[in-house]
């Protein structure tokens, strides 16, 4: 046992932080993305890619031109979208990692008022957008029920259960789009007619030319919309009083007297519901037909924005903004895996970083032990100062 | 279709999700919740592939996939043993990383061409077992082989011995286990390692033995997710695991067959008629998992039974309680 910390000079000290000063969090972020930056350079730069044309790439491609930052902007609505399904969820503790699968099923539900349709031929635009956006809320809902029905109802965990219902909204988009909805075999629907599409900046072109090719779409206010009504449901509603309870201390939740099943389906409703909206935004507003991998994995990122953002759902928006800068960029980027492993390094620097939130951390010498008073690991003769640690912060 | 065919690859495949599942059950056991299986694997089987391609030698490519997948699982016990970070979080970034980084390793190995794979043989006399032979100890992979031998093992080694008594110790009730001596952090960092090394070689025998070749992300393919939920699905036991694995690996296999034949017991087979089908035939091992965490998570609360009492729980020396 003692072999193993034997060998290490020194030791962690960790003592519990009562109160953190108010500009330590965002700090904390910056010198995690900073560092993460820093090891993901060190990383392409020993695969033989030079980082900082990389970087430069990344900053160019997204941020370069009034034209690259409407496709940041772009790139970004869905993961407003899914990053606030996922903050709300996991603000209250409940690990919705399904906002890809609810964002396929919102996606389909839209597409299926269109190509069905569900609604009459000669239906205004706006009709038509509005009932395209609540189907395609209801269709990522009923979709995040489902792991909330079996996590309240027979305690599965929701992990795993999103993740094979990602897997099956895949198969079931495949089905449509190869199946009964299929343009000519091609694994895409017909496109929608005009009706159905979101309205883009660039619709203004014959009056305004500079506005010609500038791709941002209505979803972006229905993105930040969204941000500002999740904001007001958890920050400044009794409902996201509930949640923040249960996600901070769930048995004092309970013996509030606060239902936690009811919460953990209406939770897991409108965060599929927002991860809907997004799938939605993304076949009226971009492809503008229902087709196969129309998502590069939103749902998935979006799970890195929810924590960078700290579950607070305003600082979603700048942080998707981010990453739909390094989504966009990351398309050219060579290797192709790029973008997915610095996402895995900031998450992983941002949990890293987290430890100097709760603690003050010290590193203490340890003199050196003769191997039989090593039994156990850092036995307290070590060192007084490596004793012990008692509590743990908030 | 070949039913004892199908019934064979499904073991080989199985025995896929069997390593990864073993090894995630001992981390589980001393209570680290590792969700990076998936990136773990998918690490191993770049890593060991690529070894095997440069060197020619299939079993150095094991070797380093065990290594490489017990690295990466480090980075996870440093941040949630030492850090003490939410498991679940770290489990994700691990998956994240690993996925990114087997995808940036394996840049152009798709192209590497034919390599020379881990042997397969047939086991003389229990071959000849009727039924059972052909399909379990005929022509296999020695993975195969290495598996049977390994959830014996791992049962024998968590139930019957000290080191083991000393795992399950520290996974239900940490601060006692200290108490009497047992290193909580040491153990916990090595049952990690132990369990990254057994998804590495999930992934080696991926790349290097079942389903050779590179194909980024695809080529583990949600497996190492499918392999957590088989843990909760075993209630932690390996030969509950082992059982998953293989039926499981028999349903994907059997899902496959089924796309060929015209008619399949004298009824027009609707896969082949119209191939949209087939989809819903792609989702049926996905809902079976579903199905199975239903079945286990209502089995583990009936009986009381589940989760070591210490997972997910950082253990901090000195404080009493949760």
């Amino acid at each position: 046992m003692s072999a193993f910390r034997g060998g290490l000079p020194f030791t962690l000290r960790l003592e519990p932080r009562m109160e953190a000063s108010r500009w330590l969090s965002p700090a904390l972020t910056a010198a995690a993305l900073v560092v993460a930056l820093v090891i993901s350079g060190a990383i392409l730069a020993i695969v033989g890619a030079d980082p900082v044309r990389v970087y430069l790439h990344i900053v160019g491609s997204s941020l370069g031109s009034i034209g690259a930052i409407s496709d940041t902007l772009v790139k970004s609505t869905p993961l407003i979208l899914t990053g606030l399904a996922c903050a709300l969820a996991f603000r209250m503790r409940l690990w919705n990692i399904g906002a890809e699968g609810q964002l396929l099923l919102g996606a389909w539900a839209a597409s299926a008022v269109v190509l069905v349709p569900l609604v009459p031929a000669g239906t205004p635009g706006v009709i038509i957008l509005a009932v395209m956006l609540v189907a395609g809320f209801l269709g990522g809902a009923a979709w995040g029920l489902i792991p909330g029905f079996l996590r309240s109802k027979f305690g599965v965990n929701e992990i795993i259960a999103t993740l094979m219902l990602n897997s099956i909204a895949f198969a079931w988009i495949q089905y449509w789009v190869f199946g009964p909805w299929t343009e000519g075999g091609f694994q895409m629907t017909e496109q929608f007619p005009p009706e159905a599409w979101l309205p883009r900046l660039s619709d203004l072109a014959d009056a305004i030319p500079a506005l010609r090719g500038i791709t941002v779409h209505a979803g972006f206010l229905v993105a930040l919309a969204a941000a500002f009504v999740v904001w007001l449901i958890v920050e400044r509603s009794a409902w996201g009083y509930e949640i923040r309870l249960i996600g901070d201390n769930p048995r004092a939740a309970k013996y509030a007297g606060i239902g936690i099943a009811r919460n953990i389906l209406l939770v897991f409703a409108v965060s599929g519901g927002l991860a809907g909206i997004a799938g939605m935004a993304e076949v009226s507003g971009v492809v503008h037909r229902l087709q196969d991998n129309f998502s590069p994995g939103y749902g998935y990122t979006a799970i890195i924005i929810a924590y960078l953002a700290r579950f607070h759902p305003l600082r979603v928006v700048p942080v998707a903004i981010l990453f739909g800068a390094l989504i966009l960029a990351g398309r050219e980027i060579q290797p192709s895996g790029v973008p997915g492993m610095i996402q895995g390094i900031i998450l992983f620097c941002l949990i890293a970083s987290e430890v100097f939130l709760r603690f003050r951390v010290g590193v203490v010498r340890r003199p050196p032990v003769p191997p039989a008073a090593a039994v156990g690991a850092a036995s307290p003769a070590t060192s007084p100062a490596a004793g012990p640690v008692t509590g743990e912060g908030a | 279709m070949d039913l004892q065919l199908i019934m064979a690859a499904g073991i080989a495949v199985g025995t896929i999700l069997l390593f990864a599942a073993v090894g995630e059950i001992l981390a589980e056991r001393a209570g680290v919740l590792n969700l990076g299986v998936e990136g773990m694997m998918l690490i191993g089987a770049v890593v060991g592939y690529a070894t095997a391609v440069s060197t020619g030698n299939p079993w150095l490519g094991v070797v380093t996939a065990m290594l490489a997948g017990g690295l990466l699982s480090l980075l996870h016990a440093i941040v949630t043993i030492t850090l003490r970070a939410d498991q679940v979080v770290s489990g994700l970034a691990l998956t994240f990383l690993g996925t990114g980084l087997a995808r940036v390793l394996g840049e152009g190995l798709s192209k590497a061409g034919a390599i020379s794979l881990l042997p397969r043989f047939s086991i003389p006399l229990l071959s000849d077992i009727p039924v059972l032979g052909p399909i379990a100890f005929t022509e296999q992979s020695i993975m195969v082989y290495v598996g049977y031998l390994l959830v014996p093992a791992t049962w024998y080694w968590i139930n019957r011995t000290r080191p083991g008594l000393h795992l399950r110790a520290v996974g239900e009730e940490p601060a006692a286990a200290d108490a009497l001596g047992v290193g909580v952090y040491a153990t916990r960092y090595r049952y990690v390692f132990i369990g990254g090394m057994l998804s590495g070689l999930a992934g080696a025998t991926i790349t290097l033995a079942v389903q050779p070749g590179w194909f980024g992300a695809l080529t583990v393919n949600g497996r190492g997710w499918i392999a957590v939920g088989l843990v909760i699905f075993a209630q932690w036991s390996p030969f509950r695991a082992a059982a998953g694995a293989y039926l499981f690996g028999a349903v994907v296999q059997l899902t496959l067959a089924m796309q060929l034949p015209p008619t399949i017991l004298g009824f027009p087979n609707p896969f082949f008629e119209y191939h949209a089908n087939t989809f819903f035939l792609e989702m049926l091992p996905y809902a079976l998992v579903l199905l199975a965490l239903v079945l286990g998570s209502r089995e583990a609360m009936r009986k009381r039974i589940g989760a070591p009492a210490a997972l997910g729980v950082p253990y901090v020396r000195g404080e009493r309680g949760r």
